[in-house]
């Protein structure tokens, strides 16, 4: 995708808001320039520190989430015997919906940061662990095969194969999961709580019909979005250039 | 005597045996094909010489020792997929050498029969493989982004830098374009000749067992109880595949594979008749 194709679509999108703003004509939906100036008028008045609580708030549980359920997701691909004694424990707990726990997370963890990391955690852990875990019981035999033929042993072909194969799933698991993690975010700050992009948009904005204000904490949050979206395409192209190599 | 087999029994788990009180033998620095119909248990005869699988009943040595694991002085080329595909053909290669690294601590002897890789491989060796293989300027380019057969020649190379004594392959170009598979069997002969690594090369290729091996294992179908084996003196000479009396061996194979399948054929209509255990009708042809 090239730079000047996502700017034409942001150009765009901008523009199919104004006329929906214009169309519509109720002040509940400004249109992209009040919002813009709110945006700014904003940003130094509280916004950018809810922004920055809530940035801190989804990309400790998504660390948090990548550094365990990776490995364990590597461990149920890989041993048989943790895959039998686990896989239907997981199989169980994958389609719960994990959100449905906010309200118990929050007696037990407080409504300060702690629930909210976790909550967001959760919904991630099993995402990832569940692609991990494929990805690494989907190895091809023969990759498994020629590495060992060379020698290797247990650590090696975790360390040559298994990890070096789970990181584009890993990272792929991220990017499909990002978006519910925002909006799990949002929901969970939305009540019970005194800062973060959900608190300023629920309660801060939209409880007081600050139409633009609200609507430029909806744009601080697809912002936020945007941005780890971002990041994980650069880690990917970074951590994973293979993917992306032309074909012969 | 570089690879023994003295009565093994093989049988995947609720399947009839693949093998059954089987023989067989290859001397060190000898240049094989095997060759059977599909299922007739050349892949698992390799796989079981690999170390990847354990026979139910009886000995299989390797350098004289059992193999209850791979050994890093076996080398094994597969079809395909057997390159990481995240990393580049120098990479690739060079695993060798990251292995010998992680494994220095229990590498042994550089000679002989090593479970782990050689501690001492630089990365000027795998610089000299690369090229050697003609695929020098792939350096870094990943496995697909390149052909078939380069992507074998990577394989090549890689099990060549950990210099193994005996090298198995497993219908290593049967996925390649004709051109190619043949400069392939062309260069496997004369690396085999340059390094005097004991090969085995397993195929449902006629032409290429003939051109390829001195000595070929003929398996019929499932339960294989004895090694037949068809010798082939000429192969192993670029000029072979011209010659009449390559044509003439091809002729011959043909007539055992075709014998081969009468003779299971016959066998499992007597199996099926209930009769006593006897001695299956054999062909012609020199067993070991």
């Amino acid at each position: 995708m090239r730079r000047r194709d996502l700017a034409l679509a942001f150009v765009g999108l901008l523009v199919a808001w104004q006329l929906v703003a214009w169309l519509a004509k109720v002040n509940v939906l400004p249109g992209p320039w009040p919002v813009a100036l709110a945006l700014l008028h904003a940003l130094p008045r509280g916004l950018g520190l809810h922004f920055l609580v809530s940035g801190w708030r989804v990309v400790a549980s998504v660390v948090l989430a990548m550094v365990t359920a990776v490995p364990a997701g590597l461990a149920l691909g890989q041993s048989r015997l943790f895959g039998r004694l686990f896989s239907p424990v997981v199989y169980i707990l994958y389609p719960i919906p994990k959100i449905v726990f906010l309200p118990v997370i929050l007696l037990l963890l407080g409504i300060g940061n702690v629930s909210k990391v976790f909550m967001i955690y959760l919904v991630l852990f099993f995402q990832i662990l569940v692609v991990v875990r494929d990805a690494a019981s989907n190895l091809r035999p023969e990759l498994l095969y020629s590495v060992r033929s060379l020698g290797a042993g247990r650590r090696a072909l975790f360390r040559f194969v298994y990890l070096p194969a789970t990181v584009p799933a890993a990272l792929t698991a991220l990017r499909v999961s990002v978006g519910t993690a925002i909006a799990v975010l949002f929901f969970a700050e939305s009540f019970a709580t005194t800062s973060g992009l959900g608190y300023y948009i629920m309660v801060e904005s939209w409880g007081r019909l600050a139409y633009p204000e609200m609507y430029a904490g909806v744009v601080a949050m697809s912002l936020l979005g945007l941005l780890l979206y971002f990041i994980i395409d650069g880690l990917e192209r970074r951590l994973a250039p293979w993917m992306f190599a032309r074909e012969a | 005597m570089m690879i023994g087999i003295e009565a093994l029994t093989f049988a995947y788990p609720n399947q009839p045996p693949v093998f059954q009180d089987f023989s067989w033998q290859v001397a060190a620095g000898e240049a094989w094909a095997v060759i059977g119909p599909s299922g007739c248990g050349k892949s698992t005869l390799l796989y079981l010489i690999a170390g990847l699988r354990q026979p139910r009943a009886g000995r299989l040595s390797v350098s004289g020792q059992p193999v209850p694991r791979p050994r890093a002085s076996t080398g094994l080329i597969l079809q395909d997929y057997g390159l990481l595909p995240w990393a580049t053909v120098w990479e690739n290669v060079a695993l060798v050498m990251r292995l010998g690294r992680l494994y220095r601590a229990k590498s042994g002897p550089p000679d002989g029969s090593r479970p782990y890789p050689r501690a001492d491989i630089g990365a000027d060796q795998v610089d000299r493989w690369l090229l050697r293989l003609g695929i020098a300027d792939l350096r870094d380019k990943f496995p697909n982004q390149i052909s078939g057969g380069q992507r074998q020649r990577t394989a090549i190379a890689r099990s060549l830098l950990q210099q193994p004594n005996l090298l198995l392959m497993d219908e290593p170009f049967s996925s390649l374009d004709a051109l190619s598979r043949e400069d392939l069997q062309r260069l496997t002969i004369e690396l085999q000749r340059e390094t005097g690594v004991t090969t085995l090369v397993v195929t449902h290729n006629i032409e290429e067992a003939v051109y390829m091996g001195r000595r070929i294992l003929v398996l019929g179908r499932a339960p294989n109880t004895h090694a037949w084996v068809i010798d082939n003196p000429g192969a192993g000479a670029p000029a072979y595949r011209g010659r009449p009396a390559y044509w003439d061996k091809c002729a011959e194979l043909r007539a055992a594979l075709e014998a081969g399948a009468e003779a299971a054929a016959a066998e499992t209509a007597r199996v099926a008749a209930a009769a006593p255990a006897a001695a299956a009708t054999e062909a012609s042809g020199g067993a070991s």
